[in-house]
Formats: C-alpha cells, structure tokens, sequence
C-alpha cells in the first residue's frame, strides 16, 4: 500500500511543481499594465490585453450557442426520448464526441464554417467550433442533472394537473439548473484554453484592436501563449511573457472551475429531503 | 344493492385488468367508491393496491410497459378511454403519495402551483385560494409568518400535511392517498387522519394503508386485496368484524401480512 500512497503523493507534487513554476516565473510579469495594454515592439513589450478580451469574446460565442443547443439535447435525452436503438446512437455519438481530438474540430471548423458557411476566419467561426467540442460535456451534464431529480417531484407535478411541458419546465429545470450551469462552465473552461479549434477558424497571430463585431478576427491567450513560446523570433527575451501568459490563461480557467464548484455547492438542492 | 341505492357512487371500477409487460398486477378488479366517503385499500406488500390506486389518475401513463384493460368510471365517464385529457382529470383527481415530495419552493409557491399550471393568473384568487387551502389542512398556524420559506425546512408531517394543501387548492373531486403516514410519526399520523374525517365532507377519498387501525379510524369502506385480486369489500366495520372470506379475516387478525 506504501507505494501506491507515494504515486499519489508523486502526482500531486507534480501539479504543485508544474503550478509553483508558472507562478513563480509568470508572477512578476503579471501588473495592471500587462493586463490592460497591447503587445508593443514585436510582442517583446507591453501587455496581452487584446488576447485576454479575445479568449472572454470566444467563450461567450461558445456559451451563446452551445446552452442552447446543449440543454435542450439534454432535455430531449432525459425526459422525452424512449430507449431505443435511435436514442441509444444519439447517446453514443455524444459520447464519441468527447474522444475526438480538438485539432479534428479545427479543421472541421475551416470546412464547414469558414469555407463552407462563408462566415471567414472570425470569432463567430472559432466559438461555433469550440461549441461543437464542448457540446458533449454541457449534453452529459445535463442529462445526469436531469437524472438527479427525483420522480417525485415530477409526480407530484404530473398529478397536480401540470402538462409534461409544465412540470419539466417549473418544476425539474430549476432543480437541475445548478448541475446544468456548473457542466456548462467546466465545458467552458475547457473550451477557453484550446488553441487547435481556434487555429485556422479565427485567431490572430497580432492585432492592434479588440474584435467589435463577431466577424472579425481576434487574438486568444492560448494561442499568444503558443506563439511566444515558439513561433517568436526572439524566444529566450519574451520568455517572462510566455509566463506571465500561462499565469493569466491559468487564472481565467481556474476561476471558471471555481465558480462551477461555487454554484454546485450553493444551489444544490439535492440531498435536502 | 341496497348500497347503491342509497349512496351515489363517484368511481365505478370494473373488470380492471394490469399488466406490467407480460406479468398481471390486477386481475379483474371491480369496486363501486361512494361519493364523499373514505374508502381504505388494505393488503400485504405486492397485492396491488398500489397498483390500483395509481390506475384512478392514470400515473400508470409515464411507463410505456403499463397496459390496462377494463373500465374506470368517473362520474360514468370511462377515463380509461384513449381521449380522456389527463391534465383535466388529474385536476379532478389529487394525489398525495407516500413520502411528503413538496417542490423545493416556498411554502406559498407549493399550495400555488396547482392553480398556476391550471391556467388561474388572477394573484388575489391565487392568494385566497393558497390561504384557505392551508387552512383547511390544519396547517395555516405554523406557517402563516412563513409563506415565503422554502418548503423543504418544514417536518416530515408539516410538509405531508402542505401536500395535501398542494392537492385540495385546485378543488378536486376525488384525492387518492398512497400510505400518506407511513413515513410519519404518530402525532403527524393522528393531525393526517384527523384531516382526512374533515376533507370527506368535500371530498371523495381513497387511502392506501398499511395500517389496520389506521383503515379502521379513517375509513367508511375498506377494500381487502390479494395477489392483484380484490376478496372483498364492504362497510369497514364489517370487514374487520364479520369479513365473509377466510383470507378476509386471517389477513384482518394478523395471521400474515
């Protein structure tokens, strides 16, 4: 038993080293300044504002269509869909979504938004293809959401004269919507630190200006992170940067997950009666 | 016959059959439930007074392996019939089932949402509506500074008895009670039972108990069921004292169950 306490003692030291790294090396770059300013001089100064603004613009593209589309698949699964063999490949399909790897999801983004729909490399583009990656978590969570809910509440609804519409609307939706909210920000959260999605469909390597309407194009924290790790034509002098990028990108995922607990915790109803 | 005669009868059941897929539950059901009586339905586990009871408002409908044959008439209507609009007859039919499952809404927004998914909007009919029914349910002192909490933070008996509220603010017709205290203690049971001898003044009842003397206290009529049979029903005095069945009476003294 020594051994597998030490593994597991071995892999939470990892993540501790892996943070305390990117903390200590990306902590004395991070100031308002680098928050709030453009690159200047060839991404060797300044700030990575634009790239923060583009990461929160894509994430609410990706919300804007991926609820939706998200909970009423949810919806249709849990509370109307029989089991058949129909349902049972929809279920699989979602599942094997999960699995497909992002960079998958980029080039159907170019084939199918870009290209196909006319939409051109834009935020728009991007958030509809990391939509398409996050579908399959905001569909499974809604549904083990919609599963939590006990019978007896639709029963008691059921009884009382409510239509089926009625009772999943007033009565199941409200007690699932705390599952359903903490799926759709772990989606997010996800969706927000992938570069391969965004990568033909919309992100920019440098652009003076913050995106104003969803055709444009923007720049994103994990792909700035991913140019000035690599791509930089002076990559030992913007290191510090690159650090200061990772810490930032960390932040912005690691508070979407923050608040995905806080909302489970608080307005879980489960476990009441 | 002389029953009949005297007392109209709200619910006629006859020759139900049930089957759950290939296995039957009930087996050539027929009971007459007389208006604004108590009617109790008393057997071991498993004999399918359960069964019965959820048949009068069609909650058999949300399983796809249910299927039903016979009649059930209400008012002489067959509710069994593939028409029957079931939001219009679970109106008229209430429920209170076994473990108290109020919404977790407030207390105020329980007793309410009857009327609401009911199509009733008008605030001050909602309002009175609420306060008499949880008044009527012998509720309204421990609640009345209270509307606004969440129902859930209320006793298991409080919260049975903001149930029943639940089910008597749309005025139904007839309420099916599905062992409504066997989750209780026996205060709440005694404030429960109590409330059941006054709603039969309004209401058509039909209780599932497991408790005899339960049966014996609330009930006008008493149904014995056996197997997905029922062996026999009648005034529950004569049930208890003079039941014409063998199994009747073995069931009645204690003998199994």
């Amino acid at each position: 038993m020594r051994w597998l306490f030490l593994c597991a003692v071995l892999v939470f030291l990892l993540c501790c080293f892996v943070f305390w790294d990117i903390a200590s090396k990306g902590f004395g770059v991070v100031s308002l300044e680098f928050l709030l300013t453009s690159p200047r001089k060839g991404m060797t100064e300044g700030g990575i504002f634009p790239a923060i603004v583009g990461t929160i613009y894509v994430s609410l593209v990706t919300a804007v269509f991926v609820i939706p589309f998200g909970v009423a698949t949810a919806i249709y699964l849990s509370e109307y869909a029989r089991d058949t063999w129909v349902t049972r490949l929809i279920r699989a399909a979602i599942r094997n979504l999960a699995g497909v790897p992002s960079i998958i999801y980029g080039l159907f983004g170019v084939a199918i938004f870009v290209d196909g729909l006319g939409m051109g490399p834009s935020l728009l583009a991007s958030g509809l293809t990391l939509g398409l990656l996050t579908l399959p978590y905001v569909v499974a969570a809604g549904e083990e959401a919609l599963r939590h809910v006990p019978g007896s509440y639709r029963e008691g609804a059921l009884a009382l004269g409510a239509t089926h519409w009625q009772s999943i609307r007033t009565v199941v939706l409200p007690v699932a919507t705390p599952g359903i909210v903490t799926g759709v920000l772990l989606g997010l959260s996800r969706a927000a630190g992938e570069t391969a999605p965004i990568l033909f469909t919309g992100v920019a390597f440098y652009l003076r200006y913050v995106p104003s309407s969803v055709w444009d194009e923007f720049m994103a924290l994990p792909y700035h992170l991913f140019i000035l790790a690599t791509q930089h034509h002076a990559i030992h002098q913007v290191r510090p940067l690159a650090y200061g990028t990772a810490l930032v990108l960390l932040g912005f995922v690691f508070s979407l997950n923050l608040m995905a607990f806080w909302v489970r915790k608080k307005y879980s109803v489960y476990g009441q009666q | 016959m002389i029953l009949s005669l005297l007392i109209s009868n709200k619910i006629e059941i006859q020759h139900l059959d049930l089957f759950y897929g290939a296995k039957q539950a009930l087996k050539s059901v027929s009971l007459s439930i007389p208006e604004k009586s108590v009617v109790a339905l008393i057997g071991p586990s498993g004999c399918g007074k359960s069964t019965l009871l959820r048949s009068i408002n069609r909650m058999h409908d949300l399983d796809p392996k249910v299927r039903l044959d016979g009649e059930i008439l209400l008012d002489g209507h067959n509710i069994l019939h593939g028409n029957t609009n079931l939001n219009k007859l679970r109106r008229r039919v209430g429920m209170v089932f076994q473990k108290p499952n109020p919404f977790p809404k407030s207390i105020y927004d329980n007793v309410a949402y009857g009327l609401e998914v009911n199509g009733i909007h008008d605030k001050t009919r909602i309002r009175a509506a609420v306060e008499e029914s949880i008044r009527e349910s012998y509720l309204w002192d421990e609640v009345k500074n209270d509307l606004d909490k969440p129902a859930l933070d209320l006793s298991g008996g409080q919260q049975q008895r903001l149930c029943i509220a639940r089910a008597i603010a749309v005025e139904p017709e007839v309420i099916l009670m599905d062992e409504p205290c066997s989750a209780l203690d026996p205060i709440s049971t005694a404030k429960i039972e109590a409330l059941i001898l006054r709603l039969k003044e309004r209401f058509t009842i039909v209780i599932v108990t497991h408790n005899m003397q339960q049966a014996q206290r609330v009930a006008d009529f008493t149904a014995f069921m056996y197997l997905g049979e029922l062996i026999e029903f009648g005034r529950t005095s004569a049930i208890f004292e003079q039941p014409n069945q063998e199994l009747t009476r073995n069931y009645v003294s204690g003998h199994f169950g």
